[in-house]
Parts: C-alpha cells; sequence; structure tokens
C-alpha cells in the first residue's frame, strides 16, 4: 500500500522542496521574503528553521540580482531555488533568464550546466491589484535553453519541483496561485512520470481538451458539465509547456477528432497557438473541426473587479466545445 | 607609482600597496613587458584579419593593456576572473588560448574555453550580466567556506571586470548591493576607458566611478590604469582582502581606449584629436619601457620582444586561414544539459534535409 498524504498545493510544494533540500545539501532557496516569513504565499515556511540561513535566504529586492546570483552559484556548483514574488515582478529578471541563464550551457559548450529553478506564482483570480495576476508562460517557452512546467494539483506540486530541481537545466516553475490552498492526496513513494510528460486526467471520446495549471480545476468542471449533457470529454494536462508532450496530444486527437485548449494566458502567441499549430501539422486529417483556444483576451489584465468577466469559465470552455461539435 | 618618464615612487600613503611591488623581481617586470607587448601585437594583428575578412568584428584592448596585464598577474591560482569582452590581457596571464578569443570574433563559437578549469569565465557581450554572475559565484566561495581560514593556499576570491558604460546597468548596482550585504569575496574591477562607444563617462557618471559603491558599503580606490606595478599591487592587495574575509572592493582604473569601441566604430566622429594626444603621450608600454631601461634593461630585450610579436602575428594569420568551420550538429549541441525531444527532433530533420541534397538531384 502506497504512503499517501492530504496536501494543499503550496505545502506540496513546500514537502517536495523540503525533501529536494534533505537529500542534496547544495539546494539553496532563496528571493524576496521567503525566509523567516516563508514566502508571501508560505510556500517556504519551515525551511529556514530547518536548514538554517546558509541555505535559506532573503535576498535584496532586485530580481536581475537574485537571477543573476543564482547563474553564478550555479557556476559554482550550488542548485538554486529562486523565488520571484509575482508573476508580473520577473520582468526585471528577463535579460539574466533569456541572455544568460538560458544560454549559458551552450555559450560554454556544454562546460557548464544550469540547474536552477524558477519558482514563480502566476495567474490571475485572486482579485488582486496589477502585476499580480499574470500569465507570462510564453515568454519562457518561447526561450530556448529554458524549461517551463506548471503543476495543477498537490501530487505534481510535490514531485514535478522535486523533479525540476534534479534538472540540470534551468526551470521555470509556474504555480497556480489561486489553487495553492486546493487539496489533494500526494504519493509519498513515487512520482507519476517524468515532469515534462502531459497526463490525460479524464478520458473522453468526441473532444479533446487540453490544459494546464490554473485552468485545469475549470477544464474538469467543464468536462463534467458536458458529461452531463451526454458529450464526452478527454481531459489533458500540459503538465509541461516546454518541452510540449505532443505525442500524448496527438493520440487523443486521433481519437476524438475534436480540440479545444483552455488557458489563462492572452490567446494569440500563446502556448495555446503553439498545440494548435502543431495539431494541425501532425493530425490534420484526423480533425473533423478547427482547432479553437480559449483563452483571456489581448489586452493587459483589468482592474481586479473585472477579472471574473476576462478570465475563461467553464461556460466559455463549453461554449467552445459547443462550436466545435456542432462544425 | 610609475610617473610617464618611468620613475618609480610609492607615496607614503600608499605605502601597503608598495609592498606588493617589493615582492617582484626583474623577471617579473620582464614577463609583464613582454605580455603587454604580446597582447598589443595580438590586437594589431587581429585588427588587420578583421579588415581582411577573416572576422566579423574585432573588440580592441588597445592602450589599457597595463590594466589588464597588471591586474590579470595579480589574481591568484584559485581566484576566478569573471570578464566582459575587452578582457584579452587577463586572459593571457591566465593560459587563455588567444585563438579562442579569435574563434568567438570569427563566429566558429560563442567561447571554447572551459572556465572552471581556466577560472577565466567566459566572454559576457550584454554590458554587467557577468558581474551579477561573479556575485553569486563569490558568494559560492563563501558558503564553501573558503575565504578568511588563515591558510592562503585554500582561500579564494572573484573578480569582475567591467567598463565605466557597464557601470550605468542596474545589474552593477544590484551586483554590489548583493556582495555587500553577503561580504562576498570579491572585487569590482571597472577599466574606466573614457569611452562607451561614442558616449563618454560623463554621460554614465557624475560622481567619480571608484565612489560608485560606498553607498553600497562598498569601498573604491583609484589608480592609474596605464601603470602596470600600480595594477598589479591594487588588485593584488584587494585580492588578498577578500580572500582574507574583508568583504567586497571596487577599482577603477584610469584607462584610454586608443583604438575604436570595435572595428565597427568611427571615433573620429566624435572623439577630439587631442585627448587621444593626451593619452598616448601616456601609453602604458612606452612608459614601462622607460621604467625598465632605467632598471639597465637594453635594446637586446625589446629586440626579443619585437621579434616574438612577429612570430605571433604569423601563427596567428596562419592558424586563422586554416580554421575550420564549425560541424552542423554544433547548432544543437548543449542546448540543454540533459535530452530534449523537440531539438533531437529538429537536429534530425535539418540532417535529413541536408543529406538529401549529398545523394544527387532531389526528385
Amino acid at each position: 500500500m502506497s504512503n499517501s498524504v492530504e496536501l494543499p498545493i503550496a505545502k506540496a510544494i513546500n514537502a517536495g522542496i523540503q525533501k529536494a533540500m534533505s537529500r542534496n545539501d547544495k539546494v539553496l532557496v532563496f528571493g524576496e521574503d521567503v525566509a523567516e516569513l516563508g514566502g508571501v504565499f508560505r510556500v517556504t515556511e519551515g525551511l529556514l528553521a530547518e536548514f538554517g540561513s546558509k541555505r535559506v535566504f532573503n535576498s535584496p529586492i532586485a530580481e536581475s540580482g537574485i537571477v543573476g546570483t543564482a547563474i553564478g552559484l550555479a557556476m559554482r556548483g550550488y542548485r538554486s531555488v529562486a523565488e520571484i514574488q509575482f508573476d508580473g515582478f520577473v520582468y526585471p529578471a528577463f535579460n539574466q533568464i533569456v541572455s544568460q541563464l538560458a544560454k549559458i550551457t551552450n555559450r560554454s559548450e556544454g562546460h557548464l550546466s544550469m540547474p536552477v529553478v524558477i519558482r514563480i506564482p502566476y495567474g490571475g483570480g485572486i482579485g488582486a491589484v496589477e502585476h499580480h495576476s499574470e500569465s507570462p508562460e510564453a515568454y519562457f517557452a518561447h526561450t530556448p535553453g529554458l524549461r517551463v512546467i506548471s503543476p495543477s494539483n498537490s501530487n505534481d506540486a510535490y514531485w514535478m519541483i522535486q523533479q525540476a530541481i534534479e534538472s540540470n537545466d534551468p526551470v521555470i516553475f509556474f504555480e497556480p496561485k489561486r489553487r495553492y490552498w486546493q487539496k489533494g492526496m500526494v504519493n509519498l513513494d513515487s512520482p507519476p512520470s517524468t515532469m515534462h510528460d502531459a497526463a490525460v486526467l479524464r478520458e473522453g471520446s468526441q473532444l479533446t481538451l487540453v490544459s494546464y495549471g490554473p485552468m485545469i480545476p475549470t477544464a474538469l468542471q467543464a468536462a463534467e458539465v458536458a458529461a452531463s449533457e451526454g458529450i464526452s470529454i478527454e481531459v489533458i494536462d500540459l503538465r509541461s509547456m516546454s518541452p510540449i508532450d505532443f505525442p500524448t496530444i496527438i493520440n487523443s486527437v486521433k481519437k476524438t477528432g475534436r480540440l479545444v485548449i483552455a488557458s489563462e494566458a492572452s490567446t494569440s502567441f500563446s502556448v495555446s497557438a503553439e498545440v494548435a499549430a502543431k495539431v494541425a501539422e501532425l493530425a490534420f486529417y484526423h480533425l473533423e473541426a478547427p482547432v479553437l483556444r480559449v483563452g483571456s483576451f489581448d489586452v493587459p489584465y483589468p482592474p481586479a473587479k473585472l477579472e471574473e468577466l476576462f478570465l475563461p469559465d467553464a461556460d466559455r470552455i463549453l461554449e467552445a466545445v459547443d462550436r466545435s461539435l456542432s462544425y | 607609482m610609475l610617473s610617464p618618464e618611468g620613475i618609480f615612487e610609492v607615496p607614503a600613503e600608499y605605502a601597503e600597496y608598495g609592498k606588493y611591488i617589493e615582492r617582484l623581481n626583474l623577471d617579473d617586470f620582464l614577463k609583464f613587458y613582454r605580455d603587454m607587448a604580446r597582447i598589443r601585437r595580438f590586437d594589431n594583428e587581429c585588427t588587420a584579419l578583421q579588415r581582411q575578412g577573416q572576422m566579423g568584428l574585432w573588440v580592441q584592448a588597445l592602450g589599457q593593456e597595463a590594466a589588464q596585464i597588471g591586474s590579470g598577474y595579480g589574481v591568484g591560482p584559485n581566484d576566478h576572473m569573471f570578464p566582459s569582452y575587452r578582457e584579452h590581457g587577463v586572459a593571457i596571464t591566465h593560459g587563455i588560448d588567444l585563438m579562442s578569443i579569435i574563434k568567438i570574433m570569427r563566429g566558429v563559437n560563442h567561447g571554447g574555453w572551459n572556465p572552471e578549469e581556466t577560472r577565466f569565465h567566459l566572454y559576457a557581450i550584454v554590458l554587467a550580466t557577468q558581474v551579477l554572475h561573479a556575485t553569486g559565484y563569490a558568494m559560492g566561495v563563501n558558503f564553501d567556506g573558503l575565504v578568511g581560514t588563515g591558510n592562503p593556499d585554500v582561500d579564494q576570491a572573484v573578480i569582475t571586470y567591467f567598463g565605466d558604460g557597464a557601470t550605468a546597468e542596474g545589474d552593477v548596482s544590484e551586483a554590489l548591493l548583493f556582495a555587500a550585504t553577503t561580504k562576498a569575496p570579491l572585487v569590482f574591477f571597472c577599466q574606466n576607458n573614457q569611452w562607451a562607444i561614442s558616449s563618454p563617462v560623463s554621460s554614465q557618471t557624475v560622481v567619480p566611478l571608484y565612489l560608485r559603491g560606498e553607498g553600497f558599503g562598498v569601498p573604491g580606490i583609484q589608480v592609474d590604469g596605464n601603470d602596470v606595478l600600480a595594477c598589479y599591487a591594487v588588485t593584488a592587495k584587494h585580492m588578498d582582502d577578500a580572500r582574507n574575509g574583508l568583504g567586497p572592493s571596487l577599482i577603477e582604473a584610469l584607462t584610454y581606449r586608443v583604438g575604436a569601441h570595435t572595428t565597427s566604430d568611427d571615433p573620429t566622429k566624435y572623439r577630439p584629436a587631442d585627448e587621444l594626444e593626451y593619452w598616448q603621450a601616456r601609453d602604458p608600454l612606452l612608459r614601462f619601457e622607460k621604467f625598465l631601461r632605467r632598471q639597465g634593461v637594453g635594446d637586446d630585450f625589446f629586440e626579443e620582444v619585437a621579434k616574438a610579436g612577429d612570430e605571433l602575428a604569423e601563427q596567428i594569420r596562419a592558424e586563422t586561414f586554416a580554421m575550420q568551420n564549425p560541424p552542423l550538429e554544433n547548432i544543437f549541441r548543449h542546448v540543454y544539459s540533459d535530452p530534449h525531444p523537440m531539438v533531437a527532433e529538429q537536429q534530425a530533420w535539418l540532417e535529413g534535409y541536408e543529406a538529401s541534397f549529398e545523394e544527387g538531384e532531389p526528385s
């Protein structure tokens, strides 16, 4: 019988980091307010007490400095788990991530590895002020040299953070902040798969619904509603936005003939766009309808009182499902 | 320490730096001169090769030889160096093959040496990025407990090179702050060569750059960057201090970019000619030659150095002309440390596409 425990996503990430730090004393945790406070979402709570201030420490409020020093520490053999406090605060570090972190292994012809994890709480739905609700994953998925992943449940959160820390490549680890308190069972004995495998969360026969991160509960809800109306939807959690597990998606689309992709990010030039393009390329003759994307609009994230209208919900996903099925 | 006439004198208030020169002997002085002459000859030869189309670009270090050779020799055998992209002089003081710098500018690779072996890290093209990497590295040295152990054979420090232009980048300010708050064993070595492409240093700062660190808690010192002995002494002393646990410091070496920013630049459009004359009169090699002659070094030595320069130039030309283009698979190599399906797929496609031409006419 497997050893399992129920944890909210935030605690599962915490437990995963704790495990990685116990296993390898080169793993460091730093960022803004991560030490005594445990981060503004308490994801790193308790780590300072357990591992001490040489391994868990607050950095100055300087995102480029956080990533730039994580790079130097990687050159020295340390594996940093660096927290960027909110999605909208990552841009001061963009240069260090895109021009340095992502390229140094290539620049050095493999002499240097960059085992750096950058944790970013992302997405909206928490009624926050500007810059606290964004979905910037496409910037990083577009950048060669990075790996970009996002768990949608506690078990994945626990295992994927450990897999990210074990990776010898830089990983941008997007945490679905509005789901931090969503509870789920964590199997403490063995990981569900590698961090880059997509997961079929619900089997179905009439339409494939691909999503990831904070939109997964919404996608599952949509599938449930559809089932009550006799429509069978297969729900796939990407888990990894770069690289994307296309074989799992293609296999599903070959079975269902229809694809809807749902994400919180602005729709144009998005991860969803990449999935759509690749499916058109690899499963063209299996498609019974155009691939449809459900996302947010191509405008800045609105003030919180408008975000419910801005973010896709189960109804908007079902609207796309109806369009696909009636095509 | 050295006057333009080559007279050596240590002002009383800098006696602690003077001690570092007292430890040197004539062989060290000759080595400094040989390397300054070697890197100047290399520089001039590379400029010529660029003009002949052998390189896309050349970045001259002309005029900055003393700052680079002097400080390079002030770096200890366990220390790590994080250069910008003009530090050819520092590179040769730590055994970097000059041809590997040519490869970068020719477009063969982005830097072929192993930084862990050479301790001289790769060139950083985006200004000031390397200053943060050096800071993180120095933080790691601290975590490893290799600072202030009392055993000079194991203690380590880190030095990072950047220019006056780079000081305007936020990364330098953030690095000063991180280094100060973590008491990192790090020396910030700013070569103020007066120009950032066409922008004079007055457009980057209104206070002398050696004061830039004060507000962060990083003490600074200004040194004559065209005096190889002073650059050696200041670097050696500050690296010792960093290794001994005294924390970071900043050195501003006043020097001059005698050449262009790169071979793509034309300084005659923005730079007054009399300024060049002023600095050429303070040329680091001429000054050190005067010093050496005062020490009794004769024509024989300088002729030997000139001959070695001719041989170097010939060798560089031959090796550059013989340089092969990198193979196709290098496009896809080392993008990731661990296997990656998309990169593998795209490599397989390009290889198949290329092979389709080798098999004969496409049908």
